[in-house]
């Protein structure tokens, strides 16, 4: 049984004349515990696809499911204890006037956690943070480290399934296998479903098993991840972004 | 590293220190860090150390004052400064000038308090909720204040006080009700780039509702570029107060206001200028003082410069 199905989605921005259709007709379906790109060039829609899912674009229709349950046009509060999403951006995600301890105190009491002390030190040791890192602000910390407060409040409510958005875009190549490990660490640890955005396809080939290709919003093809290593493809566009990262791979 | 009792050496390094070990800690390190760049600015520190002295001068006007600032000679009226008994001076009604100018600083602190405390929030209330609502409550919040802003801010101040009845109370509630537009612009502005952020997507996501949004996530950034403004907005309220009181809207004789005392020091404007003149120099070095501190202040709280 899948954990997040989505049918025939439609995002879009604006109305009438202004109208910009950032997701048409989508479907994807990711199974419980399983990992899930979406893969596509920057503007193909991949992140309004989590957005809509998380409740942050308002304008869609199509159907949403995740553990089961339709999604409506709020999101509870249950809702979000079992999804969670962390951001592209370390830089622009965590407040910068708010210290960790603040970030994730207010996290945890928002879900209603009564022992908040000690799940802030299992959190961040969770993330690989010490319990040093805990009454910093963002300015005192590096990207990586930010990135792993980012997850560690997506952590936080214990979620099930957890949204990616490009989380290792904005970080230096030799953080970003950190913050891979790191996220496959917590997968088995928590048993987490992910659905992950990327435009980086050796980020997703380390992660995922699954890949759905988007093209100007719309999912052009879905692969496995052993057909995309083998360029077993049946679109046009699958094959030009496939040889595209292989020739940067070898410029690289 | 102990929390309970560091010397004055270990003070300064724990107040630095790069792995703060409590709640408390975090806060004191980093006021201290804008403490310290804040000393940096030696403008600034003037601005500061003027005001200290207006606040410290105020509270000590009845030590301070040589005479009582309300008792009449006429037998001594007019005496230049220098005068013995009489430093700066006396007025018209043989008052001491320097006691009337130590009281009035009394005067000149509570309204700029008052409206230093009224106006931005009323003004930040008003931004962030349209701000962050957006649609009907913006264009309805907005517009009103676009009609506040419509008005020169003393012709809207003697409106009021004329409505009101004279009086400082009056005078600082009509100074306000003209101070708050500007601020609430601001506050909008910074809530319209603010509130589309991902960290306020983040608590979002994590449940949170607006009032709880606005009033943790948002007011906290609006704030330091507000106590920008209202600093370097001081000068034109003490002005404007003055200014009120100058017409007679404001203090009522016999009070030791400085705008009450060039009103009536302008009927000997030519023979006797000290008259003017005396009130005016505080009126002058306090709003000077005031624009110095606003000019630090910004170097130091605007998040937008520096350290994010």
């Amino acid at each position: 049984m899948s954990e997040i199905l989505i049918e025939d989605l439609n995002v879009w921005f604006g109305e009438y004349e202004e109208r910009v259709d950032a997701v048409k007709g989508a479907s994807l379906s990711v199974s419980k515990g399983g990992s899930f790109g979406l893969v596509g060039e920057s503007g193909s829609g991949k992140s309004t696809i989590l957005r809509a899912i998380m409740g942050l674009a308002p304008t869609w229709d199509g159907r949403m499911e995740v553990g089961g349950e339709p999604l409506g046009p709020k999101r509870s509060r249950t809702f979000y204890r079992k999804v969670q999403m962390v951001f592209q951006d370390p830089y622009a995600s965590l407040h910068p006037r708010h210290s960790v301890d603040q970030v994730l105190s207010e996290t945890l009491s928002l879900h209603g956690f009564k022992d908040i002390d000690t799940r802030i030190t299992k959190l961040l040791d969770d993330v690989g943070l010490g319990p040093s890192f805990r009454f910093r602000y963002p300015h005192q910390l590096s990207g990586g480290q930010r990135q792993r407060v980012a997850i560690a409040r997506a952590l936080a409510p214990e979620p099930e399934v957890l949204l990616l958005d490009e989380p290792t875009s904005a970080l230096d190549v030799s953080v970003q296998a950190e913050i891979l490990n790191l996220l496959t660490d917590l997968r088995d640890e928590h048993s987490l479903t992910y659905l992950m955005v990327s435009h980086d396809l050796a980020v997703v080939g380390h992660i995922c098993s699954d890949i759905a290709v988007m093209q100007l919003g719309e999912i052009v093809e879905t692969l496995t991840i052993d057909d995309m290593r083998a360029m077993r493809t049946q679109h046009s566009y699958t094959k030009h972004l496939l040889e595209s990262s292989l020739l940067g791979a070898k410029l690289a | 590293m102990s929390v309970t009792k560091p010397s004055s050496q270990g003070l300064r390094a724990w107040l630095l220190a790069d792995t703060p070990t409590s709640r408390r800690h975090a806060k004191l390190s980093v006021v201290y860090q804008s403490w310290l760049s804040f000393k940096g600015n030696h403008m600034a520190m003037f601005g500061l150390g003027i005001l200290l002295f207006l606040v410290v001068i105020a509270a000590a006007a009845p030590l301070l004052a040589p005479q009582d600032p309300f008792i009449q000679d006429l037998s001594e009226r007019l005496l230049p400064p220098g005068s013995e008994g009489y430093i700066l001076g006396s007025d018209s009604l043989g008052r001491d000038i320097l006691s009337r100018l130590l009281y009035g600083s009394r005067i000149t602190l509570y309204i700029v308090t008052l409206v230093a405390i009224i106006a931005p929030i009323a003004g930040l209330f008003v931004g962030t909720v349209a701000g962050y609502a957006g649609g009907w409550a913006d264009v309805i919040l907005m517009r009103i204040t676009d009609i506040f802003l419509a008005f020169p801010r003393l012709v809207l101040a003697l409106a009021f006080v004329a409505a009101l009845g004279a009086g400082i109370e009056n005078a600082v509630l009509a100074i306000s009700l003209t101070a708050w537009p500007p601020y609430a612009r601001i506050a909008r502005a910074e809530t319209l780039t603010i509130r589309g952020s991902d960290y306020i997507n983040a608590v979002r996501l994590q449940g949170a509702g607006p009032l709880r949004i606005i009033t943790k996530h948002i007011w906290p950034l609006c704030i330091s570029s507000l106590v920008v403004r209202v600093t370097l907005d001081m000068a034109g309220i003490i002005l404007a107060a003055a200014g009120l009181g100058f017409l007679g809207l404001g203090a009522q004789p016999p009070s030791p206001e400085w705008g009450a005392m060039i009103s009536e020091g302008r009927k000997f404007i030519l023979d006797h200028w000290w008259v003017a003149t005396m009130p005016g120099l505080a009126i002058f070095t306090v709003s000077l003082a005031f624009n110095l501190l606003g000019d630090g202040l910004r170097d130091v709280l605007d998040p937008k410069e520096g350290k994010s």
